[in-house]
């Protein structure tokens, strides 16, 4: 067994679906012999060729399309956005048809289709390179939201989404592409979407994150423990649909909740799960619920993004308020 | 620029063709190609353009009616969804924009079919005949559907099937990023698919001349490498033989062409437009003469296959039969609720279900 770091174990998704299905293609811009900006394709296009590992025109609209009426005749199109600030000419195709091909052609037709792209920041990067859409992206019916937060999980999670019948929006967490490596075995087991994990167990709140926030969250609670606090993580794997029995179970248990995540509070994806918990967690609650997030602006530049990101000492704090109450 | 400035030198010489067999009144203008010979084929063409326009009429008096929804006829440029229908193979995939219902009836889709669907049923998109199986459905987001012809294209390629891509859009649809990246992406993959734009004049009400600068439409597909063509879009035999030709070359893998079909808008954009609010009564008339419906039934009647008599029971015939569509089908029991949830996904996540139940609970439909 290898230890691999996450762009490694998506590298490695990549190479099993590819030898399993003859379906499958891999196609963006410089995936092919570059090996992608990430290297998340390295030496793919040298196993596999350029018939299956294919770069295209430096055109997001092109790659979305392409996808769209490649996966529409059965092919499975895992294609590449090397950046999530450059996947918006790819919501026209997201929204308006893969999401709906299945409902429009009452399943004559469907689109297996898998779009990968970054998440997140704190990686010093430019403009437009550090955004977190995930709640823009879950609120397009007929699309599953999926975001893996170690390397055993982007493996099983990127070959289930590979492997499933409808499309899917993989966001990779940028900052844990070579932040940590773990065990990883090339079983072929891809591991189940549509479910949220809890990663550590706990009994006196329930902390929610996904991406690469998901370590932070941990990390607080390594801290938490020391005050004598217990805090539960559940591992947001799959957004949309969002596994909301496993979230009310936690809460059940400990009664409070905290949720983290790098994108802006408005309309994000924790005031979802807030949501969820006012109208079906109510009579578990001790405490009112927590959002740790990034701000209602716009995500800065690397000079600044300390101060805009989410980091353990604000989920600190904010556990330490909802353990106040009650 | 000026000529002859500094070096200057010619780096690239261009020129759009185009083509037509018969004038207005059904005169070969040129040597016609062997389908004009063909009389079994010609009888079918004329009899779905035919069928075309009867629909049309019965859509838009339907939708007058209340009794179905929005509707975008064809009635003027019936010539190039079946031009292009009957160029194809049942193998071949028709990515269509909303206004190719008679294409798609060509291809094995039924009446009732385009009923369900324009009185408010996706269920009217979920066809069974082999050759529409893997057709693409209408699409209603203008140009969208040029890069889905590029991807069924690659997925053809790739397979290594004797097939090619056939899409359709407007003149308005050229002016979109999906039309040139599609005809981009075409060139530098040598994609088996044929553009067809139906240039009808008007998108909603901005004519062709506020579209774009180019001199013609088809000169836009130049820029990605590919073939391109002009044709004379209300001459049948000039769209049939072009999109022929063009199909022939995808097959051979020689690549995409981009052939602009130049035809005439006659009724309003749909059932919601009116017409006369930015176009002038006179120049409709003016394109009337230049039916294209009237010219293959001239061109037959001169060349002795059609007569008065055929016309009446062909006219006739498509009337019983669209009233029996309509009669069977227009009225037919709607879906439940729970159609909404079951192909949404292949099968539905368990976190829909309540929403599931809470819908066919309510349904009083």
């Amino acid at each position: 067994m290898a230890e691999l770091t996450l762009v490694q174990a998506v590298n490695l998704a990549l190479a099993r679906a590819l030898s399993d299905d003859p379906d499958v293609v891999l196609f963006g811009q410089d995936i092919g012999i570059h090996g992608g900006v990430f290297r998340a394709t390295e030496g793919l296009y040298q196993r596999f060729g350029g018939r299956r590992v294919i770069d295209t025109p430096l055109d997001e609209m092109t790659i979305g399309g392409l996808a769209v009426g490649m996966a529409t005749q059965g092919l499975k199109p895992v294609c590449e956005i090397q950046f999530i600030g450059f996947i918006y000419p790819v919501l026209d195709n997201l929204a308006n048809h893969a999401g709906r091909m299945r409902t429009r052609t009452r399943g004559r037709l469907s689109c297996p289709l898998v779009v990968r792209t970054t998440h997140g920041g704190l990686v010093r990067a430019p403009e437009h390179h550090s955004d977190s859409i995930e709640a823009l992206l879950a609120h397009l019916p007929g699309l599953r939201v999926v975001i893996p937060s170690s390397p055993r999980q982007a493996y099983g999670l990127l070959l289930a989404a590979i492997r499933d019948p409808d499309p899917v929006v993989f966001l990779e967490p940028t900052r844990l592409y070579r932040a940590f490596r773990e065990e990883v075995e090339d079983d072929g087991r891809a591991a189940p979407l549509d479910r949220c994990f809890v990663t550590d167990a706990g009994s006196d709140l329930t902390l929610v994150a996904w991406g690469a926030m998901h370590a932070d969250a941990r990390a607080a609670r390594d801290e938490l423990a020391k005050e004598g606090i217990s805090a539960e993580v559940i591992d947001v794997a799959t957004l949309k649909p969002f596994d909301a029995d496993t979230l009310l179970a936690s809460v059940e248990r400990t009664g409070r909740c905290v949720i983290v995540h790098e994108a802006a509070r408005t309309g994000g994806f924790g005031a979802e799960i807030a949501a969820i918990l006012a109208e079906r967690g109510l009579p578990s609650l001790l405490a009112p619920v927590e959002r740790v997030t990034g701000y209602d602006t716009v995500v800065p530049m690397p000079r600044l993004e300390k101060a805009y990101f989410p980091d353990r000492q604000r989920i600190i704090e904010a556990c330490e308020r909802v353990m106040r109450y009650g | 620029m000026q000529p002859n400035a500094g070096r200057d030198t010619v780096a690239a010489t261009f020129e759009v063709r185009r083509r037509q067999y018969l004038d207005e009144d059904g005169n070969a203008v040129a040597d016609l190609p062997a389908a004009a010979r063909d009389q079994t084929l010609l009888r079918r063409i004329y009899r779905f353009m035919s069928l075309s326009r009867a629909l049309d009429a019965k859509f838009v008096s339907l939708q007058r009616t209340g009794r179905s929804g929005t509707y975008a006829p064809a009635y003027g440029q019936e010539a190039v969804p079946i031009g292009l229908a009957s160029a194809m193979r049942e193998t071949d995939v028709l990515v269509p924009s909303y206004r190719e219902g008679s294409a798609q009836l060509w291809r094995g889709v039924e009446i009732a079919d385009l009923l369900q669907y324009f009185a408010g049923s996706e269920r009217g998109q979920a066809w069974s005949a082999p050759a529409v199986r893997r057709d693409l459905p209408i699409c209603i987001t203008v140009g969208n559907q040029a890069l889905h012809a590029a991807g069924v294209a690659a997925a053809l390629k790739y397979r290594g099937e004797d097939a090619a891509a056939v899409c359709v859009f407007g003149d308005g649809a050229t002016s979109k990023g999906d039309v040139y990246a599609a005809i981009n992406v075409a060139g530098a993959w040598a994609l088996p698919v044929v553009f067809v734009v139906t240039n009808n004049q008007w998108a909603i009400s901005t004519p062709r001349n506020r579209q774009s600068a180019a001199e013609t439409l088809a000169q836009k597909g130049m820029a990605g490498g590919i073939a391109v063509l002009q044709v004379d879009g209300n001459d049948v035999l000039a769209v049939h033989d072009a999109v022929s030709e063009a199909l022939a070359r995808a097959r051979a893998g020689d690549g995409a062409t981009f052939i602009e079909c130049v035809t005439y808008r006659l009724q309003d954009h749909n059932t919601a437009d009116d017409s006369t609010r930015y176009r002038d009564p006179a120049e409709v008339e003016q394109h009337r003469a230049r039916c294209p419906l009237r010219r293959l039934r001239a061109y037959m009647q001169l060349s002795g296959m059609w007569s008065d008599e055929e016309e009446q029971a062909m006219v006739r015939q498509i009337a019983q039969e669209i009233d029996g569509a309509v009669e069977r089908h227009l009225d037919a029991a709607g879906e439940g609720a729970q159609a909404m949830f079951d192909h949404l996904h292949a099968e539905l996540p368990a976190a829909y279900r309540g929403q599931r139940a809470e819908a066919v609970r309510r349904d009083h439909g």
